[in-house]
């Protein structure tokens, strides 16, 4: 059981700049975020894209952006849960007990949501019945290409995972690659590798085509790839692996007794704390009059929600506030020295 | 202002005038069209807000930019006559522009 002041849900710009907050003012937090690194939409979506409404800032990328918040957070120990979803939060006293995926426990007081549209999930394929099949012999990442060996893997999607992975199991597995189009947006070198493979007889290359149907009783036996002029193509497949990239999904989040309204969470503009004494929204995912979707935004509400927090996590104090510029005390935290 | 007609998936026809500049996404968030997301806000990154144009349009419209296609590998049940409305920007000359929206987008 990890015990901490705040729990930050959501390790973007938002949920960073909070962290930043929170320990300046002399409390700790830990964060949690679903992707496997730091930086959510910034480095997911738009890590080479070009952003030019930071304050002070007049150009940087998704990824400059969250390398500088990264630095920023240096002087303080911050632990990470990466790769991890919350799932479960309930009250406990008067601490909020929560719990992800992965099984990791919280006790806190404070729970801060910088969960942007929510969590990153894979996309999924529009056949339905392929639910059934889901982490049986359909997959939309690898955990273990063990399984693959000896055997047929159906792979769709034009991007490097896709490719890549066709690569990687034509040395030990038939497999067929299916895109809707001619053209894959995966590195050039890896295309004209999948090329070369298929050239060879190593891959079966299917482009122009989508899944139609999927079928089998209880074990996958086979699907149905379809072109544009309907023309459909039956292939046998013991494994199919889907890689369509990320969706935004607002998840569990629904489930928390919130006041939801359009995939967002009401707040107050005060605290930034919804209806849940002890929970906040702070960024893209809050909502109240006026609401601006922009990172600067995300800022100035993670610093009011974190002032917020003191109350809750110490109670018997004052909190008292101070300029960076001057506080002796806070130049401790941050391990400068003073004037 | 053209008008742009978006039919939604139950077969919905939501026909609104949308101002020269903005996005066809921007003309369906403003409206509270539903079925376009838009999660990334019109970045070209999300494919979120996915839409089929109505095929007498479709060749009429500015040419999709690589970045595009690339997102439109992502997006839900993509066709033939599937584009990003994020980057179908609005002008007189797309007055009376119909498009679709997809059953869901992602």
């Amino acid at each position: 059981m990890n015990k901490t002041d705040a729990l930050i849900i959501g390790a973007g710009p938002t949920g960073l700049f909070t962290a930043h907050q929170l320990k300046l003012i002399g409390l700790d937090c830990e964060i949690v975020d679903n992707l496997d690194k730091i930086g959510g939409q910034c480095i997911e979506l738009y890590p080479d894209k070009p952003i030019y409404d930071i304050p002070a800032v007049p150009e940087c990328t998704g990824e400059e952006l969250t390398n500088n918040l990264i630095n920023q957070l240096k002087p303080f120990d911050i632990k990470f849960h990466l790769n991890e979803r919350v799932d479960e939060i309930k009250k406990e006293n008067d601490n909020w007990f929560v719990k992800t995926n992965n099984g990791s426990e919280f006790l806190t007081p404070n729970v801060i949501i910088a969960g942007g549209v929510g969590s990153f999930e894979p996309r999924k394929f529009p056949v339905k019945e392929c639910e059934n099949y889901e982490n049986k012999s359909l997959f939309y990442s690898v955990k273990n290409k063990k399984i693959f060996e000896g055997k047929t893997v159906s792979i769709f999607g034009g991007g490097d995972s896709a490719l890549d992975w066709a690569v990687e199991l034509s040395n030990n597995s038939t497999v067929n690659l299916i895109h809707r189009r001619d053209d894959f947006r995966g590195a050039q070198a890896t295309v004209d590798k999948v090329m070369s493979l298929a050239k060879d007889g190593k891959i079966n290359l299917f482009t122009k085509y989508q899944m139609a149907s999927i079928k089998g009783n209880n074990e996958l036996e086979s699907i149905d790839i379809k072109n544009d002029d309907k023309e459909i193509k039956t292939l046998k497949t013991d494994y199919v692996l889907g890689f369509f990239g990320l969706i935004m999904q607002l998840g569990p989040i629904a489930n928390w007794g919130l006041n939801i309204n359009k995939k967002t969470v009401e707040v107050d503009t005060e605290k930034f704390e919804t209806n849940q004494k002890g929970i906040y929204a702070v960024g893209d995912i809050c909502n109240y009059p006026g609401k601006l979707k922009l990172i600067l935004s995300g800022f100035h509400e993670g610093a009011l929600a974190a002032r917020a927090c003191f109350k809750l996590a110490r109670p018997n104090e004052k909190y008292r506030f101070e300029f960076t510029t001057s506080s002796k005390t806070i130049k401790d935290r941050l391990g400068v020295k003073g004037d | 202002m053209p008008k742009i007609t978006y039919i939604t998936h139950d077969n919905k026809n939501h026909t609104i005038e949308v101002q020269n500049g903005l996005s066809v996404m921007e003309g369906a968030v403003q409206n509270d069209i539903p079925g376009i997301d838009a999660d990334c806000g019109g970045g070209m990154a999300c494919a979120t807000c996915h839409i089929y144009i109505k095929d007498e349009w479709f060749d009429k419209l500015p040419a999709k930019e690589d970045g595009e296609e690339d997102m439109l590998d992502m997006a839900y049940e993509p066709k033939k006559n599937s584009r990003l409305s994020c980057q179908i920007i609005v002008s007189d000359e797309l007055d009376g522009l119909i498009v679709n929206i997809p059953s869901k987008q992602g």
